[in-house]
């Protein structure tokens, strides 16, 4: 994955966060935080609880408004309130820390909602192109089955599945593993991983850091609000040139 | 959390400036709106009205300032019987409807012949018209002439109204009892509480909390149908009504009455209102 980076670093950022600021009250959760995300690029987000990665990604989905700062996506400035949010979430996918499927929806019809109301897709068009991305996903046998018959890591997956098929251009991965029982986060990673390969654009704030240093094209360690150091996953685990960083990764992963 | 601490210590940059006073200005546009659009409608409405040839008479029959005035306080002694008899009933229809809600929820085998009783009085109590059900029993019971049958009017219509709303409220509770997750009652169990322990502490209140506004909705309309009891001689406030209407021809005594039963309803919708956003504050509260 270090070869694409070269072709990476040509191309135009798909998303770019510019001193983005975000407070809820007196608790100032990101205070002027710069992020670039370039095309088909895969970037972790790591942090502590609180350092206010979810807060990130919500603000890019647009369900937060910044405070300050500058969102843009594809060149455009979707922080602007006068933008459709509507418009622009149709082109940015988020899946979730607890899934959250429509419990009394069908797999199929959590899938096929969006694509049929907002994309005009036939009742057939769209339930054949979920039924695909069910198969890749290895749930083609759960179409017909609602959420809570599911498994974690199947219902994960449908999660996926459901902002995969509104096409997006970026996907948001909000610590998608963190409620699932050690045993079902492979199946979701590999879900995952197969994504990049085919040059999705991911954002995702995880936990996993074996898997961060295995797909991420970039790592960024998000603390108090910035990001405080970012590169390649083998700099930053394996020489993080911040005291702060090298505490984290060794709270969390001691060797 | 170290964040908590810091203080807001920035500038908004001149690009946020500019974002706050566009949503200022459309604020203050949409604020300009709703207000000019409604001078504009209720003016209309009110000059449209006052203007029709009519309008004396409507005027004269409904809004009559002198009628209002000489009927007031008979009304108002009627209204104090009205909101005894409520209140009363409410109590009642309460205990009622809870406890043929746990009757139904029950999973006791032995209780089956209990619950054939409590789903046909649901039927039987929301199938039949209130007013009939007040016939039945203000002037069917007494006419048994059978010993310990209560002889007021005023018992006799809150025994109605109890019949009648506690099948509502039964139902109303029990779909509450039944969309509280199964795992509450496995967790409440699991900490050794006994059947009726978690029910009382641990899905009751979930349950009520859940089903206050159509609880509240089916008391509004049982404070209405209070009136009803005017017809088995009850004098309360449409009773009231009734009797200064006759006394003139006028039909402002009913409007003023109509007027009361509007003040009664507004603080209880008020009153759910407030309790609505005090459990979602409660429950979310914590989370930012």
């Amino acid at each position: 994955m270090t070869s694409s980076t070269e072709e990476v670093e040509r191309k135009p950022p798909l998303l770019r966060l510019e001193s983005v600021r975000k407070h809820f009250g007196d608790n100032q959760v990101l205070r002027g935080l710069d992020l670039t995300v370039a095309e088909h690029e895969v970037v972790c987000l790591i942090g502590a609880s609180g350092s206010g990665k979810s807060t990130l990604l919500r603000c890019v989905n647009l369900l937060e408004t910044v405070d300050d700062g500058t969102v843009w996506f594809a060149d455009r400035d979707i922080s602007d309130p006068r933008v459709d949010a509507d418009e622009i979430r149709r082109e940015i996918g988020m899946v979730f820390q607890a899934y959250n499927l429509f419990p009394h929806l069908s797999v199929l019809d959590n899938i096929t909602l969006a694509p049929r109301k907002l994309r005009g897709s036939g009742k057939a068009d769209s339930e054949a192109s979920a039924q695909e991305l069910l198969e890749r996903f290895g749930l083609a046998d759960k179409a017909k089955a609602h959420p809570d018959s599911l498994s974690g890591g199947q219902q994960q997956r449908a999660a996926l599945v459901r902002a995969l098929a509104m096409r997006p251009r970026l996907l948001l991965l909000d610590e998608i593993t963190s409620a699932l029982d050690p045993e079902l986060v492979g199946e979701v990673l590999d879900a995952i991983g197969e994504l990049k390969a085919e040059g999705m654009t991911i954002v995702m704030a995880t936990h996993e850091m074996g898997f961060a240093r295995d797909v991420g094209d970039r790592v960024a360690f998000i603390d108090e609000g910035v990001v405080l150091e970012e590169g390649e996953p083998s700099t930053i685990f394996d020489s993080p040139s911040q005291p702060r960083t090298a505490a984290f990764l060794h709270r969390v992963a001691p060797h | 959390m170290s964040s908590t601490t810091a203080p807001l210590d920035w500038t908004p940059s001149d690009r946020q400036l500019e974002r706050l006073a566009w949503q200022r200005a459309r604020s203050r546009r949409r604020t300009t709106i709703a207000l000019v659009s409604t001078v504009v409608v209720f003016g209309i409405a009110a000059i449209v009205i006052v203007s029709s040839p009519g309008w004396d008479r409507v005027q004269e029959t409904f809004f009559n300032w002198g009628e209002a005035k000489s009927s007031l306080p008979e009304i108002l002694r009627g209204f104090r019987t009205t909101i005894k008899m409520f209140l009363i009933a409410e109590v009642c229809i309460l205990v009622v409807g809870l406890l043929v809600a746990f009757v139904r929820v029950a999973p006791a085998p032995g209780l089956a012949p209990v619950k054939l009783i409590a789903i046909i009085y649901t039927d039987v109590a929301r199938g039949t018209p209130t007013l009939l059900v007040v016939y039945l029993i203000g002037f069917g019971l007494p006419a048994l002439e059978l010993q310990g049958i209560p002889t007021s009017t005023f018992v006799l219509g809150v025994m109605a109204l109890t019949f009648s709303y506690g099948g509502y409220v039964a139902e109303v509770m029990r779909a509450g009892i039944q969309s509280v997750h199964p795992s509450q009652w496995a967790s409440g169990r699991s900490l050794g509480l006994s059947y009726g322990q978690t029910l009382r502490h641990v899905v009751l209140p979930q349950a009520i909390r859940r089903v206050l506004p159509p609880l509240i909705n089916d008391f509004a309309s049982l404070q209405k149908d209070t009136a009803l009891v005017a017809s088995i001689g009850v004098f309360e406030a449409f009773r009231a009504a009734q009797v200064e209407s006759a006394a003139d021809f006028n039909y402002t005594p009913f409007v003023v009455a109509a007027i009361g039963y509007i003040l009664l309803t507004v603080p209880i919708a008020r009153f759910t209102d407030w309790l609505a956003l005090r459990a979602v504050r409660r429950e979310q509260g914590a989370s930012a």
